[in-house]
């Protein structure tokens, strides 16, 4: 017995070695490696100096882009998450209205979610543009002024909100499938007792995939953070740093003023802060999830 | 369906019929409008793509291009160095998805299939790791592809693929998991070692799971941007991501060429979405519903 489980100890170090190894590389040495250099000065073609904590005073203290880019990222991580998570959930409850077509509907709001981030910043760019975009001559049509979608500071973020909004299609198909799992019982059971739709979706639909809604939030928290990509490439932190968003500073200060030290003490603020947020959303869960029958 | 209508008053169930009625026509006034919605940007990006400039920027809007600019196409993809960026990007992703199934599958049977002290715990080290934001171990990597010279060089995109993508593991894991046992032990009576079970027994059962995770990987590479931007610095290296994203920071106002780029490096990914739809949607709830 003995031997048989260290044999299968040994299977079992063998078989996920891959994830072992890749472990070690690929995420403990840099976590570890980026703790480090965010106690020094490390222009890369010079070795890593140790300035103690003088990269955090900096970015606490002095540095006001970091608030700035902090300050974004959080307001937009305000406006689209809730905003997509009640969108597709709004969606997905339509969906699941037993309707006819449902696979049509369902391709069409999955199909923007497939089209490469890059092809999605250039097509919103052009939706967005003041003069020729599409949205803006809408707007003319209906006797409505021209909004500077991209390029007023107080309108930037809200039109990336919006542009992400397009891309829900995964979250929808989420959602619907939790909603097709609840149980029917419990709908024949409302029915019974005389409830109509909106109270059905309020006191069964909801609760019942409050742990779907729990999960999304999360990813949406987590991915939000780390918000990158259209931003760099739309408008690459303009007008006036409204979309400076946090992991584009990073980045700028990592790869374009090669503050390496500097780059990766932001890194580790941006964990803290994502881990915080999770934990907290995970404390509040107890309050509004509703694990299915389980007690808790 | 009878127990309830005898229970019911007549007027109140014929009420309740009409309402529905009407709310069935509500919920769909409210998804076509919807639809219209999502399908009218991709609707406009195919229409810029085919139109001549003069309808480009008309007012009011041209909605189907006429004549048909055909022309944007070719002019498009021969104003940058399309094909090597395709060829390039096809070779990332092909590497990424050979380097996740060969690694993330025994890592996933492992992490499933075989009893040993210190599973669970290597477990809860594969969700952790999923959970790390790419930010954090951004740099150091950075500087360890450095040390190594593979900087500029498409190896840093490819390398990792073959160590585990924490997410596939939790998938095929999760998908491993609802094996019954009992198939593994007849194996094991039958003189198969945990190479052979996962391979001839595991493997097949797993194809649903295992393209899930091919497609994905093929996806998740053929959109990746940072990766490229941190880590590509010339044409001949470029994947299409990085490279359009070069194009429009040089032609900015070149926008039917812009349209028809996108339109071309979008299109694949349509198309490989309508050949495996039914891998797509299960795909998309697996990875959602069992977390």
């Amino acid at each position: 017995m003995g031997s048989r489980q260290r044999q299968n100890t040994i299977a079992g170090l063998i078989f996920t070695s891959p994830f072992i190894v890749g472990f070690l590389v690929f995420s403990f040495y840099p976590i570890g490696a980026s703790l480090f250099y965010s106690f020094t000065s490390y222009r890369i073609l010079t070795p890593p100096h140790w300035i103690g904590l003088g990269n955090y005073q900096r970015m606490l203290f002095t540095d006001e882009l970091f608030w700035t880019s902090l300050y974004n990222t959080s307001f937009f991580t305000l406006l689209s998450v809730p905003s997509g998570l009640l969108a597709s959930f709004v969606l997905a409850l339509a969906l699941n209205a037993n309707i006819r077509g449902l696979s049509i509907y369902r391709t069409v709001f999955y199909l923007p979610s497939l089209v490469p981030t890059v092809a999605v910043a250039i097509i919103w760019l052009w939706l967005f543009h003041t003069r020729y975009g599409l949205l803006n001559i809408i707007l003319q049509w209906l006797g409505l002024p021209r909004v500077g979608w991209l390029t007023s500071p107080g309108m930037a973020k809200p039109s990336l909100a919006i542009m992400g909004l397009w891309a829900i299609g995964p979250t929808v198909i989420i959602f619907l499938a939790s909603l097709q799992d609840v149980p029917q019982q419990l709908y024949e059971a409302a029915e019974i007792d005389g409830a109509y739709y909106l109270q059905k979706t309020v006191y069964i639909t909801v609760p019942m995939v409050t742990p779907v809604i729990l999960f999304n939030l999360i990813m949406g928290l987590i991915g939000s953070f780390q918000y990158f990509t259209q931003a760099y490439i739309m408008t690459n932190g303009g007008p006036v740093n409204a979309t400076l968003m946090y992991v584009m500073y990073l980045y700028k200060n990592g790869f374009e003023y090669i503050q390496m030290g500097y780059a990766s003490a932001m890194a580790w603020v941006l964990f803290l802060v994502i881990l915080l947020c999770t934990a907290v959303v995970l404390r509040s869960s107890g309050r509004w999830v509703y694990y299915g029958g389980v007690a808790r | 369906m009878t127990i309830r209508q005898l229970q019911l008053p007549g007027l109140a169930l014929r009420s309740r019929k009409a309402g529905d009625l009407l709310g069935r026509a509500l919920v769909h006034l409210f998804l076509i409008l919807s639809g219209l919605g999502f399908a009218l940007p991709l609707f406009w990006l195919v229409s810029s793509s085919l139109k001549v400039d003069r309808q480009l920027f008309a007012f009011p809007p041209v909605w189907i291009p006429h004549p048909i600019a055909w022309q944007n196409f070719p002019e498009a993809l021969s104003a940058m160095p399309f094909l090597i960026y395709l060829r390039n990007t096809l070779w990332i992703c092909l590497w990424n998805v050979i380097g996740t199934i060969v690694s993330c599958t025994p890592v996933a049977y492992g992490l499933s299939r075989i009893e040993w002290r210190g599973r669970d715990l290597l477990f809860v080290l594969v969700l952790a790791t999923m959970m790390l934001p790419f930010a954090v171990t951004m740099i150091p990597l950075y500087i360890v592809f450095r040390v190594l010279g593979w900087v500029g060089s498409m190896k840093p995109l490819i390398v990792p693929a073959f160590f585990g993508t924490p997410f596939f593991i939790f998938l095929l894991r999760q998908f491993l998991m609802t094996i019954p046992m009992d198939l593994s032990d007849a194996a094991v009576m039958d003189g198969c070692s945990h190479y052979g079970i996962m391979w001839y027994v595991m493997v097949p059962l797993c194809k649903p799971a295992l393209a899930t995770t091919a497609l994905f990987t093929f996806m998740a590479n053929w959109n990746d941007f940072l990766g490229p931007l941190i880590y590509l610095s010339d044409d001949a290296h470029y994947t299409l991501s990085i490279g359009l994203q070069r194009f429009l920071v040089l032609h900015n106002a070149q926008w039917s060429y812009l349209m028809a780029a996108s339109t071309t490096f979008t299109l694949p990914i349509v198309l490989l979405f309508f050949l495996t739809q039914r891998t797509f949607v299960q795909g998309i709830t697996l990875t959602g519903i069992k977390g």
